[in-house]
């Protein structure tokens, strides 16, 4: 048996299930959003502003961002078992990954709250 | 050794002419999902710091339209937005796959060649969008 200490789900069942809920919600989200600056063109303040202040756009944002924390903690470490052999080296990059990825979802946070 | 290991380890052909191997379709789609997630997991952090100016202030989003009066951040909007789609048009193509569609060689091959056909033409939607 492999020891995935880490991976972000229990086994890795729970993590194709985990990457594809969370690649529904990124879907969702990112379509909406291209659709919505695509479809108000010319984009103006006021309506980026109004939508963003919205609750349910703050909570769409969030929802996203977690989405990606655990949609891309799953794929790096897919990519990262699959590439680096250098268990340390593997260790620090996921490290330094999943950080960055905790970063995103702080940022958004402090982002959409100050709206 | 056993005899299943010696029957695996006779002479065989070996092929390993890299002038004529190719990838296929199916193996290109997949190592270019991995090659767009990665490049996507730094976008985002483009793409946050876009969404913080553009939402402190008036100001500050005016300050984020003029940035796109210069070719390198056009270029690389429009480099988000293609990674972006081929990354969707490839999941979207893994969700059918869950499903057990498109699983056989010619479907497998052909829905490969459709993500890549999408791609090309949303990234050219992308890029008159852009610029």
């Amino acid at each position: 048996m492999v020891i995935n200490a880490a991976s972000f789900g229990r086994s890795g069942v729970h993590d194709f299930i985990l990457l594809r809920a969370s690649a529904v919600i990124l879907a969702c989200y990112t379509i909406f959003l291209v659709g919505f600056i695509a479809c108000s063109s010319p984009l103006t303040y006021d309506v980026w502003h109004g939508l963003f202040s919205a609750l349910p756009m703050k909570v769409f944002t969030l929802l996203a961002l977690v989405a990606l924390l655990i949609h891309a903690w799953i794929g790096v470490w897919q990519v990262l078992t699959d590439y680096v052999k250098c268990t340390s080296l593997r260790g620090v990059l996921q490290f330094t990954f999943v950080v960055t990825v905790f970063c995103y979802l702080a940022a958004g946070i402090v982002i959409v709250w100050g709206v | 050794m056993e005899l299943s290991e010696q029957n695996v380890k006779k002479q065989r052909p070996v092929h390993l002419d890299l002038q004529t191997i190719r990838f296929p379709a199916t193996a290109i789609v997949s190592i270019l999902h991995r090659v767009s997630g990665v490049i996507m997991l730094f976008a985002v952090g483009i793409l946050i710091w876009l969404l913080n100016s553009s939402l402190a202030s008036a100001e500050s989003f005016a300050g984020v339209q003029s940035l796109f009066d210069n070719f390198v951040v056009k270029f690389i909007m429009w480099g988000i937005l293609t990674a972006l789609a081929y990354h969707l048009f490839g999941g979207l193509r893994h969700l059918v796959m869950d499903t057990g569609r498109w699983e056989e060689l010619a479907s497998g091959t052909a829905s490969a060649k459709a993500v890549f056909v999408l791609t090309v033409a949303f990234s050219i939607l992308a890029g008159m969008w852009v610029w």
